[in-house]
């Protein structure tokens, strides 16, 4: 069966969460509830509190992550690097969705801010999850263009048509949001290849200057890698840059359709 | 202890090849099954308080029929294919997978062909 229950040893302990209280004469207090897994202690995970004063703190739930780190508890482990959402490190799921830290502002969530790692994957620390199977996944779609035709001696021409078709899809940055949001990668992420990945094959498939789209059709068409979408859309109402892999994964189908009808 | 590479894991057996024909059928029985379940519920609403002659009289009606097998061979044919979805999304043991994949085709079947066959015996007698 899907697996719906944690293992006994990655539930969430109810009792072992520990409070770290707002300085005094703090102004504006809002509370961050943050996931906490550490594998060296052997303990299960716990939910730690920690009572932030946001008048001294930048205005993204990434600010106040790196507050904590600074100057609450350095143990605090996380991902991040850009802290303007193009690099897609610190993906998480903060008050239930799955998002960018650092383009999230805390003002935008109200009350206790709610932070756990991305649903469904393998915790390597805290907030960090083991994104290998994913990164595999878009290995295995050949990211890349593919032509057999010499190489020009300038640059690989393509009309403003043909380079309107990738708007809406260069923009994904992996983050893996949208895969970690979709029931379909929760039951079946061994095989099936998520919206994220699935966005990226398109990507390819539609680009004019890519000569193997029959050869990526032939790789998707398959039961699982391509056709366990069953277009739930958790993958576009999450995406924190606002694109539709679900569109994608759709157009994708209708391609399959088409050169056998 | 699992030492194959993340490429290989993440290729696995590779691409069946298939699915598209699965998907394409999933979708041509359910545009059939509009009109004719729209039919089929309009009619069995229509014979509320209906006696059983007056039934077995609306049956034998040969268009009457032909849509009835019709609408039972749609919806069931419809059924098997979104049932084989559930199991495939859900039971992750090979064994229980084949098993219940098995065991939902043949049970598909059977009530088809029953169905149609009531429906056939009726308006044939």
């Amino acid at each position: 069966m899907a697996q719906f229950t944690l293992p006994r040893n990655s539930t969430v302990s109810k009792t072992a969460g520990r409070h770290y209280p707002a300085p005094a004469g703090a102004g504006k207090v809002q509370t961050f509830k943050v996931y906490r897994y550490d594998p060296d202690s052997g303990d299960n995970p716990r939910v730690d509190s920690y009572d932030i004063d946001m008048s001294a703190c930048g205005p993204m739930v990434l600010d106040a992550l790196i507050k904590i780190k600074n100057e609450i508890d350095p143990t605090l482990t996380f991902r991040r690097s850009c802290r303007e959402g193009i690099c897609g490190s610190c993906a998480m799921n903060i008050d239930g969705t799955n998002t960018l830290a650092c383009i999230k502002g805390c003002d935008e969530i109200k009350g206790e801010v709610k932070v756990y790692p991305l649903p469904h994957m393998p915790v390597v620390k805290d907030l960090v999850p083991d994104m290998t199977h994913f990164y595999a996944q878009l290995a295995s779609i050949e990211p890349w263009l593919k032509t057999d035709s010499p190489a020009p001696t300038r640059e690989r021409l393509q009309s403003e048509d043909d380079r309107a078709r990738l708007d809406g899809l260069y923009e994904c940055i992996l983050c893996a949001c949208c895969s970690t949001s979709c029931p379909s990668y929760w039951w079946n992420g061994d095989r099936y290849l998520g919206p994220a990945v699935l966005l990226q094959a398109y990507r390819w498939l539609v680009d004019s200057r890519d000569e193997a789209t029959g050869d990526r059709l032939d790789q998707l068409e398959d039961p699982f890698k391509l056709f366990r979408c069953h277009t739930i859309m958790n993958c576009a109402k999450t995406c924190p840059k606002g694109l539709n892999p679900a569109k994608a994964i759709a157009q994708t189908k209708m391609m399959l359709v088409e050169r056998r009808t | 202890m699992n030492l194959r590479s993340p490429l290989g894991q993440a290729r696995g057996l590779g691409s069946a090849k298939d699915g598209t024909h699965h998907f394409w059928v999933q979708r041509v029985s359910a545009v059939a099954l509009i009109p004719l379940s729209l039919w089929f519920v309009f009619s069995v609403a229509n014979l509320a308080g209906a006696d059983y002659e007056q039934v077995r009289w609306w049956v034998g009606y040969p268009a009457v029929a032909v849509t009835l097998v019709l609408f039972i061979a749609a919806a069931l044919y419809h059924s098997m294919l979104g049932v084989q979805v559930v199991i495939e999304d859900y039971v992750g043991n090979e064994a229980a997978k084949i098993t219940a994949l098995l065991l939902s085709k043949f049970l598909h079947l059977v009530v088809a062909v029953a169905s149609i066959f009531a429906v056939l015996k009726v308006a044939l007698a």
